[in-house]
């Protein structure tokens, strides 16, 4: 028992710096890590040397939890052995001296063998295993404790392959949806697909679904102001089976046969439409902007390589309501739509999307890029509200604020071990109260002389017995209401 | 009744609850004091060791009669301070149109009311008036920090909060956290009462009561994290995902199952105490630190 309470302690310890340290494939924050990365250049990699960014996946606490778990298995065979054991053997002889026992009594009976075969139909009554010998009457209950210990801890073997199944088969992906467009469940529409390296490529679910529209609410008024109130996506979705519409809410994901779409974020897309200097339109629609704050002040990137004679790119902040914050820079103060305003800066050059280098769609490479000025020489700035038009310098072309929609993030999961993990956790819980709740206790009635009789209870397990159980059995021992233990301890 | 009304009684509720609960810490103060006077002329408790102090020995006397008369004074006015905070909690969630734990205060709120009650009914039949004055002021404490430093208006609920399973997870792990509560001050006071090795009628009284809220509370902080990871399966699509919240419910499980062992374990009873003590603290990590440090997606109920 000491090596599990020190592995305990252990496995407690090692899970403690994955909540201090950022992790990689914790959903909270998925840029964490690398935030840490450039915030600490020295001690990072260091850190991820220890597998300190990936400590539930590090071999390290592999080793603590696989270790408590054979050492677990070894205690627990032998005693699957013993238990087998107890419940075919009978209940054991009365030991020589009763008051040795957890609790023991010397009663005064009127027929010594009568009280006898009273404890012994009492005690079958309540569901003892009861032998009776000339005598003596020997009783036992609560096997089922030890049952009950085992299926709790093989239980958790069962859990380590559920995890397991999770781990090996499955995956995880993350995508935004802007509304009025469509998702086509292959790998390539994903923005992130993490799969487990034994998931089957093939095993996408076919499927197709449109984001027709998507609402969000949020408190308008009071302390709480801007909290969110309700969010809710409406899917037009094609699938194996058929196709509908349904809604998607917060808790009530979208399922197409177990593959199942979460809804976990939204956010504004910005519908610009920009004209090159020929006056063609170069680029149109709307663009995914990140909400980085709680009243979606939201950042995103136009990148236009089509414009002719000069590719252009826009840096943009889009604010739903936009106010000046105290210190002089524009915010939003609220997530709705209540006076949504894009602010946008300009660079033309070089985007760089020609030399095949991988680029994020949410951020510029300035190298080869020219920040646009204005006439004045500062940096060129402009404010927009929907419909509006403006002119970039030097015959860049115009850009429009065409309108607002919203998109909507999707957290798409196929875990095939779920299931066994969610057997495992029913079958720990009922061992698990089983193996606490139930008391296993032995209980021997002698036949001192002819009208005294002697009871002792021993509880096997470290919880008293039932007083109850004593003080009905001793009810049932006397027949005679004026007769009182002579001591009970 | 208007809601807005419902909500100030709720208020109303707290405050006289607050005030039954401090008179109750004064009439125990007062008690103790009292028989530690008197204690000083009876004659020495008589201390018997081994495991048949257990039930062997009957009571020393050793407090006087007004501390006496006391003590069932200090008990009527917990019951009413508890009986106060149940009400102030229904009144919430009646106000709030919804079951009130939606945010810290609520959250505070109701567990102040669950380990008044919880110590209520698990200290009947048992003699552990040791720690009773320490449960009041433990409820005392965080009322006080939930009513000063917490307090927010009655609100709907953030949508990812809206959920049966809400309902379950949070009603067990707050169950399951009052025991924890009354189990980690047992555990404190016994091993103060026994130091070196002494054990008093008073300490193993209090070390059964410790256990038997331990047996109990176990199984229900299991189905709460149970609970949780259905939910998180609902909500998110994984049922764990080693989220700071989720590490630190499992860490509070590993030790509690950390503690049970060492119980078994012999020579171990000390420590198995202090273990116990750092599930607990890691309970109320989670429930505080967790919420206010630490950034993850159970964050958004709002401080
Ligand atoms: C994987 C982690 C483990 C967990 C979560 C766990 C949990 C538990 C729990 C909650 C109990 C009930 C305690 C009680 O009856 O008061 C228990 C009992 C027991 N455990 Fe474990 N256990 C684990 C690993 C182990 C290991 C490694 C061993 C062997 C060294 C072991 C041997 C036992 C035994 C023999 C009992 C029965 C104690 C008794 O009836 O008094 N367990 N365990």
């Amino acid at each position: 028992m000491r090596t599990a309470v020190v592995l305990l302690i252990l496995l407690a310890v090692a899970a403690v710096p994955g909540s201090l340290l950022p992790q990689r494939g914790v959903a909270s924050d998925p840029a964490a890590v690398a935030l840490f990365y450039r915030d600490n250049p020295d001690l990072a990699p260091w850190l991820d040397r220890l597998y300190l960014f990936d400590v539930y996946a590090a071999p390290w606490f592999a080793a603590v939890y696989l270790l408590l778990l054979v050492s677990m298995t070894g205690c627990v065979l032998p005693r699957c052995v013993r238990l087998w054991r107890e419940v075919t053997a009978q209940p054991p002889a009365a030991p020589r001296r009763l008051e040795r026992e957890d609790a023991h009594a010397r009663l005064t009976v009127e027929e010594a063998s009568a009280s006898l075969t009273a404890a012994a139909a009492h005690l079958r009554s309540r569901r003892f295993r009861v032998v009776e010998t000339d005598g003596e009457v020997r009783a036992e209950k609560g096997h089922v404790r030890e049952l009950g210990n085992l299926a709790f801890h093989l239980s958790l073997l069962v859990l380590l392959v559920g995890v397991a199944g999770g781990r090996l088969f499955g995956y995880e992906g993350r995508v935004a949806v802007v509304e009025g467009s469509t998702f086509t469940n292959i790998a390539s529409s994903y923005d992130a697909l993490t799969r487990a390296p034994l998931a089957d490529p093939a095993d996408l679910e076919p499927l197709e679904f449109t984001l027709r529209s998507f609402d969000a609410q949020f408190e308008t008024s009071g302390p709480r102001l801007g909290e969110p109130r309700s969010f809710t996506a409406v899917l037009d979705w094609v699938t194996s089976d058929g196709a509908g519409t349904t809604e998607v809410r917060p808790n009530q994901p979208f399922d197409a046969n177990g593959t199942k779409f979460f809804l976990t974020g939204h956010g504004y897309a910005p519908q610009i439409t920009v004209r090159d200097g020929r006056g063609d339109v170069a680029a149109s629609g709307p663009v995914i902007f990140l909400p980085q704050d709680q009243a979606f002040t939201s950042d995103g990137v136009v990148k236009v390589p089509d414009a002719r004679p000069t590719p252009v790119a826009l840096e943009g902040l889009f604010l739903p309501t936009a106010a000046r914050g105290a210190d002089g820079i524009d915010v939003s103060a609220y997530p709705g739509l209540v006076n949504p305003a894009l602010l946008l800066t300009a660079y033309s050059g070089d985007l760089g999307l020609d030399d095949g280098g991988a680029q994020s769609v949410y951020t510029l490479d300035l190298d080869g890029l020219v920040e646009v000025t204005g006439d004045d020489g500062d940096r060129w700035r402009a404010t927009l509200a929907p419909g509006e038009t403006v002119r970039l310098p030097d015959g860049l072309g115009t850009v429009t604020f065409d309108g607002v929609t919203r998109f909507a993030n999707f957290q798409v999961a196929r875990d095939p071990g779920k299931e066994i993990s969610l057997v495992a956790a029913l079958l720990l819980l009922m061992g698990l109260s089983v193996s606490l709740g139930v008391p296993r206790r032995r209980v021997w009635v002698r036949r001192v002389d002819d009208a005294t009789v002697e009871v002792g209870w021993r509880h096997l397990g470290r919880r008293r017995c039932a007083d109850s159980d004593s003080a009905a059995l001793t009810a049932a021992l006397e027949h005679d209401p004026d007769n009182h233990p002579e001591s009970t301890t | 009744m208007q809601a807005d009304e419902m909500a100030l009684w709720s208020d109303r509720l707290v405050l006289a609850s607050l005030a039954a609960l401090s008179a109750c810490l004064v009439t125990y103060a007062v008690a103790a004091a009292l028989a530690a006077r008197s204690a000083g002329r009876a004659p020495a408790p008589i201390l018997v060791g081994g495991p048949e102090a257990l039930t062997a020995s009957p009571a020393p006397v050793t407090s006087g009669d007004r501390a006496n008369a006391l003590r069932p004074a200090g008990t009527w006015l917990m019951a009413s301070g508890a009986v106060l905070l149940v009400a102030a909690v229904v009144a919430r969630g009646l106000a709030a149109s919804r079951v009130p734990w939606g945010n810290m205060y609520e959250f505070g709120l109701t567990a102040s009311a669950a380990v008044a009650v919880t110590f209520l009914v698990v200290r009947r039949g048992r003699r552990v008036d040791a720690v009773a004055p320490w449960v009041v002021a433990l409820v005392l404490v965080l009322l006080g920090v939930s009513v000063t430093s917490l307090y927010t208006p009655v609100d709907d609920l953030v949508p990812v909060l809206d959920s049966t399973w809400l309902v379950v997870h949070v009603a067990a792990a707050i169950v399951a956290g009052a025991l924890f509560t009354v189990g980690a001050l047992a555990t404190l006071a016994q091993m103060v009462l026994s130091r070196g090795g002494r054990e008093g009628r008073g300490s193993s009284e209090l070390g059964d009561l410790a256990h038997t809220v331990h047996l109990v509370a176990f199984p229900i902080w299991t189905f709460a994290v149970i609970a949780g990871a259905v939910w998180a399966e609902n909500a998110w699509g994984r049922y764990w995902g080693w989220d700071p919240k989720e590490t630190w419910a499992f860490i509070t499980w590993v030790l509690y199952a950390a503690h049970l062992h060492a119980l078994a374990t012999g020579g171990w009873r000390r420590r198995a105490g202090w273990l116990a003590v750092a599930g607990f603290a890691a309970f109320l990590f989670n429930f505080f630190g967790v919420n206010i440090w630490i950034p993850g997606l159970h964050s958004y109920a709002g401080v």
